[in-house]
């Protein structure tokens, strides 16, 4: 075949002339004729239950539309992991900003107004808020004892360790909530009509889990409900389950009217009422020898769910997996639990558990280096995963992954020993202090255990009457650059010039499931079923001897079109297999936790100014092991992307909570980084393959949120020689950690305990 | 939009966008953001904080780089608005759009729009910014998907190319 190589280079991404000209279009840019607007009214307390509505005067109410849970024609719950969730309160309130009505109107500034005139009289019930108070049982507020789901994974023999260990060291780490802070607010526009049923525009991550939940909402078969994926303007998880809520209340609402009815959220309301990160906390305790060999611990991952069950059990799951990091733990026990509050449900986002579970390990890796006497260097040299050996999970490491390679490398990158050392010289006066920080991790690709083959995705190919290529998937773009990657795989498998290729709009009516568009599984796992597809039309073409095994692109275009003109539809189809030597145990929670994992060392130099106590990160050294880059340029914008979200959880992004509610949910007061907070973010590759990826793939999108953190909270440890072992660390928990070492220190060097 | 009830009615507005000149019936404290998308069907520009602070509201006006969720429009009379749609002539882009599109500049694209009028903004006030200049002029615009990176490698390469051609 005479063709040059697709995948590896940075072609043109698909939808970014329409993108910079501003032509794309998001669902708020799309108007239908007599669409009215929606609007929540949400509750105002974070337990108890309604005992009154009224509609106060002053307001036009005949002219709204009106849903509560009592028009909701199938089962009030947004069906998801569980049925837990109502789409509408209708008696009891479980959380702040929870559903209870919904009002439409062809003006949607008179909205606000009418949200604020509907009074809600509860009977309060008491509430909880944090893990502590959920485990203590101080109120039982889901199930039967607050939890959500429980795992165990057992390696070894844990009992017998702690009396070899010549160090025990034991520490405890917490992470705050998260907003995604999309820029693109939360919105969906829907339709409904007898013949078609609803129709849903959205911007959206996970078609098909809308079509799931509107069928069982509002009773109706597959084929009479239709979503659709608009130009959504960033995601990040936080477009993966909440969006089915806002479809199910603007469905309803248009049921009701039978006019178009557009819900679109404002920022506050996005911020307060939407998912965040999980909060957690990390307890390890850990066996080490006295040359700093780990030889087993108790890890305990616990997460504040929220009210109701949505995504818990998996964010939990990835997060326990990753809690043992990259090292090799012959004895290990983690003990993984989600638990229920009354804050608005946690959610999906970027890294899904393994963030905060790797925090915590890293942290945890510096603090043992100390206790042992050793560098961060050296103790994570001496634990590192080899290949053959198992991971928690007793997975065997298959590929020749080989980590101090790949920690050297960072380390030469990053001049990190010099710049250590230089730094422990320069540090003692002056106002500035300077520091080095590590964190080297592992992210699994695709969905966990059994995931993949549960969801045995299809994806569809389609040679088009115009003799080009389509690919027909549900797999969604919001920023990664999905349309360009299955492009770029198709057009490679079919040895065609990347324009040959175009994508189909994600719309259930038209593209198969392909799965959602999570868990870092889109090039990896959809894009081999796209490479297979793609192969099907090839041999389809070569079997029905329209085409030779070798051919130019206008020879394959003339005989697509031929085949087409012959045999109308012209579609190949690929559908997910597990590859037979995966073996996952669901009950132990043993065995290939992943298809492919991700191996990365980042490397963090912070300035401490003791003038305000602002942290600012002066270089970033991201190095990573992806597999195959397609997309050099867009591999390279992700990587930057999540490490600068990363370095907003690490240092700037905290959640006021009050009573469950979200204090400060204006862009005004959640801070994230501004082109002038952030550092050259310096991105490096290395390629080992990836068998069971597209072309030697693996997943990339979450990696990079999971090693900042650590990295600069070690960094600011290296500075200051004082520990903090939670995020987000702002400046005034920086000058209480300093004012509390200073008394400490000086009752120490007045003689006094130790 | 309603009647806000302070007895101001509906007014007539003129001003300039992208070189014509439009004429919008409206009430003088609409945002000038609403008149450009709901009135003169101009989406482009897009509401992402409704309060000034991440920029992906921002037009032109007279030269001066604006939020338009901020701009009452009676403000804008007699003014001259330059919005995305305004930048490429006709099918070719601007050297700003193009250099976005090679450097990887756009991701989710929503900030994009007010990113690139704001990148416009700074390049009439620097031909060649340097890399602290082009932090600051963008540090007005929000990105959640790029860390900027890829943005600030566009706008010098296009404040080169511009000054160079």
């Amino acid at each position: 075949m005479n063709h040059e190589s697709i995948v590896g280079h940075s072609v043109p991404r698909k939808e970014g002339r329409d993108k910079v000209t501003g032509r794309s279009q998001y669902v708020d840019d799309m108007v239908l004729p007599n669409m009215l607007f929606g609007a929540t009214v949400r509750s105002q307390i974070p337990r108890g239950r309604i005992t009154n509505i009224t509609f106060s005067p002053g307001i036009p109410w005949d002219q709204f539309v009106i849903v509560s849970a009592k028009d909701i024609p199938g089962k009030n719950c947004i069906s998801l992991i569980g049925d837990d969730q109502p789409c509408l309160a209708n008696e009891f309130i479980n959380h702040p900003e929870e559903p209870i009505l919904l009002l439409a109107h062809s003006d949607r500034h008179i909205l606000p107004k009418a949200v604020e005139s509907v009074k809600i009289e509860y009977d309060p019930l008491p509430a909880i808020f944090t893990i502590e108070e959920s485990e203590r049982h101080s109120e039982i507020v889901w199930g039967e004892d607050n939890i959500f789901k429980t795992y165990l994974i057992e390696k070894g023999d844990v009992d017998g360790i702690w009396a070899k260990a010549d160090h025990i060291i034991e520490a405890e780490y917490t992470t705050g909530a998260q907003e995604q802070l999309y820029i693109e607010n939360n919105g969906i526009i829907a339709h409904f009509d007898d013949a078609c049923g609803i129709t849903v525009w959205g911007s959206l991550q996970c078609p098909y889990y809308i079509h799931k939940a509107l069928m069982a909402l509002c009773s109706l078969p597959a084929e009479k409900v239709r979503v659709v994926q608009m130009e959504t303007g960033g995601a990040f998880g936080g477009k993966e389950e909440y969006p089915s809520m806002i479809a199910a209340h603007a469905a309803l609402l248009a049921i009701k009217s039978g006019k178009p009815v557009k819900i679109i959220y404002d920022r506050m309301e996005d911020m307060a009422a939407t998912t965040k990160r999980h909060p957690s906390r990390t307890r390890h305790r850990t066996a080490v020898t006295k040359d700093g060999k780990i030889l087993g611990g108790e890890i305990e991952f616990t997460i504040d769910g929220g009210a109701y069950l949505t995504l818990s059990p998996v964010v939990l799951s990835r997060g326990a997996i990753h809690a043992g990091g990259p090292y090799y733990w012959p004895n290990v026990r983690i003990h993984a639990k989600a638990l229920a509050t009354n804050a608005p449900p946690h959610g999906a986002f970027r890294g899904f558990g393994a963030p905060q579970s790797l925090f915590a390990m890293e942290r945890h890796m510096d603090r043992i280096a100390q206790v042992v006497g050793l560098s961060p260097v050296e103790i994570r040299r001496r634990n590192f995963l080899q290949p053959g050996q198992t991971t928690t999970t007793e997975q065997v490491i298959r590929e020749p992954i080989n980590l101090e390679k790949l920690l050297d490398h960072a380390l030469e990158l990053s001049d990190y020993h010099s710049k250590k050392q230089r730094f422990a010289n320069e540090n003692r006066p002056g106002n500035l202090r300077h520091g080095m920080g590590i964190a080297t991790f592992l992210h699994g690709a695709g969905f966990t255990g059994s995931g993949e083959r549960y969801l045995s995705s299809v994806v569809g190919v389609e040679g088009c009457a115009d003799g080009s290529v389509r690919v027909l998937v549900s797999s969604t773009e919001f920023g990664q650059g999905t349309k360009t990657v299955l492009s770029q795989i198709a057009a490679e498998a079919l040895a065609l010039p990347y324009e040959y290729v175009s994508m189909a709009q994600p719309d259930t009516l038209k593209v198969p499931n392909s799965g959602p568009t999570v868990a870092s599984r889109t090039v990896m796992v959809v894009g081999k079923l796209v490479q297979s597809a793609a192969l099907g039309i090839r041999q389809t073409l070569i079997s029905s001897n329209l085409l030779a095994e070798t051919y130019a692109a206008e020879e394959f275009r003339a005989a697509c079109q031929r085949y087409v003109a012959e045999h109308g539809e012209f579609r190949s189809w690929a559908r997910y297999e597990a590859p037979p030597d995966i073996f996952w145990d669901d009950v132990k929670y043993r065995g290939e936790a992943y298809a492919a994992f991700a191996w990365a060392v980042y490397i963090a130099e912070i300035t401490v100014d003791l003038t305000t106590y602002s942290v600012s990160v002066d270089d970033f050294v991201a190095l990573q092991e992806v597999g195959k880059v397609l997309h050099p340029l867009l591999a390279k914008g992700q990587i930057i992307g999540g490490v600068a979200q990363a370095i907003g959880f690490s240092l700037y992004e905290k959640v006021v909570w009050q009573n469950g509610r979200m204090q400060n949910c204006q862009m005004t007061n959640y801070i994230m980084p501004t082109a002038s907070d952030l550092p050259p973010i310096r991105v490096f590759f290395e390629e080992l393959g990836n068998v069971h990826g597209a072309y030697g793939a693996k997943g990339i999108g979450e990696l990079p949120m999971d090693g900042p953190a650590p990295a600069i909270v070690n960094a600011v440890e290296d500075a200051l020689g004082v520990s903090f072992d939670f995020i987000p660390l702002l400046p005034e928990d920086i000058m209480d950690g300093l004012a509390a070492s200073s008394e400490k220190n000086d009752v120490i060097s007045a003689g006094g305990v130790r | 939009m309603t009647d806000p009830g302070d007895g101001c009615g509906k007014i007539e507005i003129s001003f300039s966008v992208n070189g014509q000149q439009k004429t919008a019936h409206a009430y003088p404290m609409e945002r000038l953001l609403d008149v450009l998308r709901c009135r003169l069907q101009l989406t482009g520009a897009k509401e992402g904080c409704g309060e000034g602070e991440c920029g992906s509201c921002a037009v032109l006006m007279d030269g001066l780089l604006v939020n338009s969720c901020l701009v009452p429009v009676l403000q804008a009379e007699g003014s001259k608005i330059l919005t995305i749609e305004g930048i490429a002539e006709g099918e070719t882009l601007h050297v700003v759009q193009k250099a976005f599109l090679e450097f990887g500049g756009a991701q989710c694209g929503i900030c994009t729009p007010g990113m690139i009028l704001a990148v416009l903004h700074l390049l009439n006030g620097h031909a060649e910014p340097a890399a602290e200049e082009i932090q600051e002029g963008l540090a007005g615009n929000l990105c959640r998907c790029t860390g900027y990176s890829q943005i600030i490698e566009a706008v010098a390469e296009a404040a080169h190319r511009r000054s160079t051609s």
